[in-house]
Formats: C-alpha cells, sequence, structure tokens
C-alpha cells in the first residue's frame, strides 16, 4: 500500500513553515528524467509511451494527471528514472514495456511495481520512495532542489515554484549596494574551484568608473568527470539567468554572455529557449519589470579548449582570439572584456544567487562550515555504485559522500583513492576519508575543490598511471604560451610514461617532485600552476607504487602494459577460439579445442583477451 | 561565384556585425562543412579584415575545428576520467585496429572519422561513443564491433 504522498507533504510544510517547498504538483504527476544519461538509456520513449497509454485510456477532464520530462535527477546509475507524485515513488531502469503497469497499478491503483524499485544492494531492501533512496537521503539539495520537479522548457513552472521572485525582489527593494552586501554577508564563494568571495568580486567590478561592464557566466565545464553545470543548465536554465540578471543589476552591466561547451548541445538548446521565454516575460531586454534595467544576454559556445575555462582565456576566445591566457593583474573586475570591467561566475555561483536573495543570506550562512559556506555539487563517477550528481552541504566527510550516499565500491573492490577536482586536484587516500570537505581542507591534503568532479578509484586502479594520465590531459590542453607549462608537463609526461613502460631509472621521483614544484611556481594560468598536482599527491601518498615501478619492476595495480604479461590458465581454457581470433596482433596460438598459447613477445597487452575470454581462462602477472 | 564561395559568404556575412566573430563564423562553417575549406579562411580573412595568419592561428588552436574534410561518420570516444577508469583506452585501441586508424585520422575511403573527447558529461554511461551524434553508453569490445558493423551495414543499404 502507499501512503497518501499528500498528506505527507502537508505534514513537512507544518513542520518546516519556512522551507521551500515547490507548489507546483497538484494532482497525478509523472516525472521523468530527461538529463543526458537517461536519455541515452531510453527516457525519451518511456516519456512517450506515459503519454500514448494515457491518451489511449481517454481520460479528458477526468484525471489531472501530467507526464513530463524533467532536468537530470541525479541518480544517472538507475536511469531511465521515473517518480510518481505526490506518492514520490520511484521506479529505476524504466522501459517502454513497464509503462503500462504502472498506469494501471500505481496511478490508479495503490499498487507498488516492486520491480522496478530501487533496491539498497547494503541490505537488500526495496525502497519506496525517492526520497527514502540512500543516494538522496542524505542530500541537501539547494542547487538541484527543482531538478527533478519542474519541466526545464516551461518558464511558468520554474516561476510558479518561486521564480524570477528574487529578481523581482531586488529590482523593486533593493540598490546593487544592497544586493552585494547580501552576497557578502552569505559567505558565498566562486563555485568554480578557487573559491574567491562572490560579493567582493562584485563590488570590486562595481566600483570601476567604466561605464561599460560585463558579466560572463564560466560554462565551459572541461574537467572530465564533472557535470553538474550541465545538468544544472539542462534542468533548471531560468534560475542561472535569473541569478545573472540580478549580478548584471547589482554590478551595472548590460551585456552578458554565457560561455558554454559545445559538448552540451541539449544545455545550449535548453538555455537558448530558456533566454527567448524570459525576454517574452520581461525578465531580459529592455526595461526589465519596468524598473529600467537593461541586460541583454548572448550565448558564446567554447570551441573544445579546455584552457579557456580559465579566465583570461575565456575572455579572449569570446574576443575572437585563441584561447591564450594573460597574465593577471589586471583581474578581469579592472580590464576585462574588450578592456572593460568584467565579472566571470561560474553556472553553480550564479545560480546560486536568487536563492540567497530569496531566502536570505542568514539561510545560506547558516549551511557549511565556518569559512566554506552552502553546499557543493559533486559529481560521483569512477569506481562507485551510484553513480551520479550530488549535492552536500560543505563540511560533510568524504566517507559519507563516497560509502552513504555513494554506495561504496561495485564487486566488493577496496576503496583506493578519490580524485578530487580533476587535472588540476588530486588525490585523498583512504587514509583522509574522514577529512571534512570544503576550500582549505581539500587545500591542506593537496587536492583542490575545483568543480566538484569526484572520481574515485579502486585497488585495481594504479596511481602512476592514473597521475600519467591526467598529466596526458594536461599537456595535450597546455596552450603553449609559458615555458614552464608547455615544456614542463611534457617533460613530466615523459619521465610518467617512461616509468609506466617499467623503464623508470632511480631519481625520477625526485625529478618529478623537483620540476612538479617549479611548474606550480612559475606557470602563467592556472592550468599549469595545477598541473603537477596529480602527480605530487600520488607522491604523496602512493609513492610506494612508483618505487614498484622503477625498482621493483612491477605494477601492483596490473594495469601498466610495460610491466605485465597475459597468460592462459590452461585448466580453464576450453579451446573456444574467441581471443584467438580477436587477437589483434595475433599473439595467441592453438586450435580449436586445444589450449591456447600466448606468445609474449608478440603480445601488445590491449587486454582484449582477457575481456573477451567467458570461461576466465586469462590471467595477468 | 560557386556556389560553396556564396554560401561561404551569407554564413561570414551573417555573424560578421557581431563583435569577435570570428569564432562564431569558423563554427558554422564547421558544423556546415564539418572542416574549414581553404576559401572559408581566406574569404573570413578578406571579409574581416583579420590576417589570414591569424586565422590559421584560430583555426587550429581549438580542437572543434579541422582542416582536413571529415569521414561521413564520425566516431568519438570519451576520454573523460570516468570513462578511463572504467576501460575507454580498451575501446579506443579496438576501434584503432578495426578502422586502421589513429585517433584524429579519417579512413581512406573518407567512411570513419575517429576522435577522442575529454568528457561528455554522461559519466554513468562510460565507457561512452557518439557515433553521428547518437550516444552509445557501457561499451564493451562486443558493442563496439557490433556498432561498426551497423555503421558499416547502414551504408552498404543506403548505397
Amino acid at each position: 500500500m502507499v501512503e497518501s504522498g499528500i498528506s505527507s507533504t502537508l505534514e513537512a510544510i507544518a513542520e518546516h513553515p519556512k522551507e521551500f517547498v515547490p507548489t507546483i504538483i497538484t494532482a497525478a504527476c509523472v516525472t521523468i528524467c530527461g538529463g543526458t544519461g537517461c536519455r541515452v538509456y531510453g527516457s525519451e520513449d518511456v516519456c512517450q509511451a506515459f503519454r500514448r497509454e494515457l491518451s489511449r485510456l481517454n481520460l479528458d477532464g477526468k484525471v489531472d494527471i501530467s507526464v513530463k520530462t524533467t532536468g537530470c535527477h541525479g541518480f544517472c546509475e538507475q536511469g531511465p528514472l521515473v517518480v510518481i507524485r505526490p506518492q514520490e515513488i520511484m521506479y529505476a531502469h524504466v522501459r517502454p514495456k513497464d509503462v503500462s503497469e504502472i498506469i494501471t497499478k500505481t496511478i490508479f491503483g495503490d499498487e507498488v511495481v516492486e520491480r522496478l524499485l530501487y533496491t539498497d544492494p547494503h541490505t537488500g531492501k526495496a525502497i519506496l520512495k525517492e526520497t527514502e533512496v540512500p543516494f538522496y537521503k542524505h542530500q541537501k539539495r539547494v542547487i538541484l532542489d527543482l531538478n527533478g520537479l519542474i519541466d526545464p522548457f516551461d518558464i511558468d513552472e520554474y516561476i510558479e515554484a518561486g521564480g524570477y521572485n528574487a529578481l523581482e525582489i531586488v529590482l523593486n527593494e533593493r540598490s546593487p549596494e544592497e544586493v552585494i552586501d547580501e552576497i557578502k554577508h552569505s559567505g558565498l564563494r566562486g563555485r568554480g574551484g578557487a573559491g574567491f568571495p562572490t560579493g567582493i568580486k562584485w563590488e570590486l567590478c562595481r566600483r570601476q568608473p567604466d561605464h561599460v561592464k560585463y558579466i560572463i557566466c564560466n560554462a565551459d565545464e572541461g574537467d572530465p568527470g564533472a557535470y553538474m553545470d550541465r545538468s544544472i543548465m539542462e534542468g533548471n536554465p531560468h534560475r542561472v539567468l535569473e541569478g545573472m540578471i540580478i549580478g548584471a543589476y547589482a554590478i551595472g552591466a548590460r551585456q552578458g554572455y554565457v560561455y558554454i561547451r559545445n559538448e552540451y548541445p541539449l544545455a545550449v538548446s535548453h538555455l537558448r529557449q530558456a533566454m527567448d521565454q524570459a525576454r517574452d516575460r520581461g525578465f531580459l531586454g529592455k526595461n526589465i519589470l519596468n524598473s529600467g534595467f537593461d541586460l541583454n544576454i548572448s550565448i558564446k559556445l567554447g570551441s573544445g579548449a579546455f584552457v579557456c575555462g580559465e579566465e583570461t582565456a575565456l575572455m579572449a576566445s569570446i574576443e575572437g582570439r585563441i584561447g591564450e591566457p594573460r597574465p593577471r593583474p589586471p583581474y578581469p573586475s579592472e580590464s576585462g572584456l574588450w578592456g572593460h570591467p568584467t565579472n566571470i561566475n561560474n553556472v553553480k555561483s550564479w545560480a546560486s544567487i536568487p536563492i540567497i536573495i530569496k531566502r536570505g543570506a542568514d539561510w545560506f550562512a547558516k549551511i557549511g562550515t565556518e569559512h566554506s559556506k552552502g553546499t557543493m555539487i559533486f559529481s560521483l563517477v569512477g569506481n562507485i555504485c551510484n553513480t551520479g550528481l550530488v549535492e552536500v552541504p560543505l563540511g560533510i566527510s568524504m566517507r559519507e559522500l563516497i560509502f552513504d550516499i555513494g554506495g561504496g565500491i561495485p564487486n566488493g573492490k577496496r576503496f583506493k583513492a578519490a580524485q578530487v577536482g580533476g587535472p588540476s586536484g588530486g588525490c585523498i587516500p583512504a587514509e583522509c576519508l574522514d577529512v571534512k570537505i570544503d576550500y582549505d581542507s581539500l587545500t591542506s591534503l593537496g587536492a583542490i575543490m575545483g568543480s566538484g568532479g569526484l572520481v574515485v578509484a579502486d585497488e585495481d586502479t594504479c596511481m602512476v598511471d592514473f597521475a600519467r594520465y591526467f598529466m596526458d590531459f594536461t599537456q595535450e590542453e597546455s596552450c603553449g604560451k609559458c615555458v614552464p607549462c608547455r615544456v614542463g608537463t611534457k617533460a613530466m609526461l615523459a619521465t610518467l610514461e617512461r616509468i609506466c613502460a617499467g623503464q623508470g631509472r632511480a631519481g625520477d621521483i625526485e625529478y618529478l617532485e623537483e620540476l612538479g614544484q617549479e611548474i606550480k611556481k612559475s606557470s602563467l594560468c592556472g592550468l599549469g600552476q595545477t598541473a603537477p598536482n596529480p602527480v605530487l599527491s600520488t607522491l604523496r601518498y602512493f609513492r610506494d607504487e612508483y618505487e614498484a615501478h622503477i625498482y621493483a619492476d612491477t605494477c601492483p595495480a596490473k594495469v601498466c602494459k610495460g610491466l605485465i604479461t597475459y597468460s592462459v590458465i590452461p585448466q580453464k581454457c576450453t579451446g573456444c577460439m574467441v581471443c584467438l581470433r580477436n587477437c589483434p596482433v595475433s599473439a595467441i596460438s592453438g586450435a580449436k579445442k586445444e589450449i591456447h598459447f600466448i606468445d609474449a613477445d608478440k603480445c601488445n597487452r590491449c587486454g582484449t583477451c582477457m575481456s573477451l575470454c567467458k570461461f576466465d581462462a586469462i590471467v595477468v602477472n | 561565384m560557386d556556389a560553396r564561395v556564396s554560401d561561404l559568404y551569407t554564413i561570414i556575412k551573417s555573424e560578421a556585425a557581431s563583435k569577435g566573430a570570428l569564432i562564431d563564423i569558423l563554427e558554422k562553417i564547421q558544423g556546415r562543412y564539418r572542416y574549414l575549406p581553404p576559401e572559408a579562411l581566406l574569404l573570413a580573412s578578406a571579409w574581416l579584415d583579420i590576417p589570414l595568419s591569424r586565422i590559421y592561428s584560430v583555426a587550429t588552436f581549438y580542437n572543434a575545428f579541422s582542416l582536413v574534410p571529415k569521414g561521413k561518420h564520425c566516431i568519438s570516444v570519451c576520454m573523460g576520467t570516468a570513462c578511463h577508469v572504467r576501460g575507454s583506452p580498451r575501446i579506443l585501441d579496438r576501434l584503432k585496429t578495426q578502422l586502421g586508424i589513429e585517433a584524429g585520422e579519417t579512413t581512406r575511403n573518407c567512411l570513419f572519422t575517429l576522435e577522442t573527447v575529454n568528457c561528455l558529461g554522461a559519466c554513468a554511461l562510460g565507457p561512452i561513443i557518439v557515433a553521428d551524434g547518437e550516444y552509445a553508453g557501457q561499451m564493451t569490445l562486443q558493442r563496439t564491433d557490433r556498432l561498426l558493423k551497423h555503421l558499416k551495414r547502414t551504408d552498404a543499404s543506403h548505397g
């Protein structure tokens, strides 16, 4: 039996009258996740199946059932996700063929389709409600609160949920200085990674005498493994716009830009649509809400250069030049786009603004730690059970994040490290799992908050190879303007590649450490200044793995091609010929029903044989 | 004037008025032709009064632009961290062997271009491949082979 969702919602409102409760759900409502992940799993087909089935039942006017595609719900691992409201019953991995059963049993009856419920892998229990699922239960969704509720294509849903209300408050009741004070008071720090206080940044820009000022939303989310900005823009683009409009008013800008990756087509189209709707309603354009304030916002597409996430490179790119950073000062707040004062904030920072205005700086400042206020969105990816986006108060421990919310490591493997902050960040080893996460604690551990990408590595991950991967990335993305980054990352990469190939030499570790420190000190921009972090932090916590590669010629995780060999376990081999036929370098010999043999001299260690063998007859040493 | 030149002119003119238009123009041309034809760079240089050397530097700096024509089918392998730890290098290796080209290259019959992309932000689906704009998640070697076979078959049936 399903307990009444409406009464429990009412109870929740009575308990927390000041908590912001979206008011859009009135009758039965089916929300289907339409994030990029769930779409790939086929959520659009599920949505169509719901619509088709309901229209077939010909319910016109009799029952109010709405079916809508929302932004990303966050729990990407379980997609396509469907939530039946108001009961908040969550179904995972839903397929079109399940739809008619959901409609008859759950929407018209009070039965639950048990097999579609999420099962907690630790307790083995099926969980009914979305809010009870451990993945959601431990989160505090402030920025992502509406993501699974509203249709991002419908401005009215955002408005009904209280959207653009903050903008009205600001334009009608507050001076720009008051808005800046409020943001300063909230303690919001830049969510792009560096953590500079947002209010102070705004104030610096506002104080410039130049009457032409710009604001920019940095949506060039380039860190591999981080996709929260994309999800916000896909799921709730109006909140980003509202934040930008408020910011422009406070700073005194008349033109804004959203610089967004062209690898995010869905986010671009949602944002475009949202801008058109906001213009139609008078939230954007000339004389916004009859206040006399004008703002135009344009979208600029990134062209696939990671360095353009750096603010000065980003501005060069908007100006139509190659995305090379320049030295600071002058900071963008003094001289930015086309030489005018410019304020650049990350998507999450802009999206936090309407919430701070609406609920008050005091409310916001109560969340988090002393020096890191509010919530942070992390993307949990890699070797973790519950891949997805989570929003948690700053100050939560890594253990809670990875094990309580993330569900731990799949396949019974052991946790090894979590890489925080992408290629600019560092890894956190198991012994530091209980450290509270905030801007400062992460820095002291040798990582950075960065954009919030959190990649979990299990025992099968080689930390030297992991560091090599990141160095390969930054070396490739280095723009080449300054020597320390251009030449230094190449030298570090070459050394790491040598170590991974089994040709490490005594002195390599010390060389990497020295070079890394120099690159950090002397590079022009954030890319170079942080590029050695993954290497330095793996050296700090996993030095023994480097030593094993160099001095013992072994890769403890059995990953590095130069240090491993593949061989056939004769007792298990059935002679099925699958590996033999698929070996790209013809290194496997044998005949049907005869035990195969891998020629180590010919083998290129691609691992194809091992992943194709159905009998686990191939082993790596 | 040949049709392509006049088409390029239309694209350039439509954007030329806005500030910092060069990248927008190149993006449009890239979107239309899937590469930047040499005449496009010359025309943009003349129209925008920007030295060809600077246009060349922009065209070669950004990953989204290509100076050589791409194949009919474009396959991108996500090399983001999450895909990496879930085995995307193996998928890339497989495609390289099957197609006989390196990442960034196009097969000699101009059917396939193989590319890598840093992160598509669909990490739950890793390892992920995008073939002609369609996402394919949780790739294995078998699924990669099947995908290639499917692409080749659609070609054969369309002549």
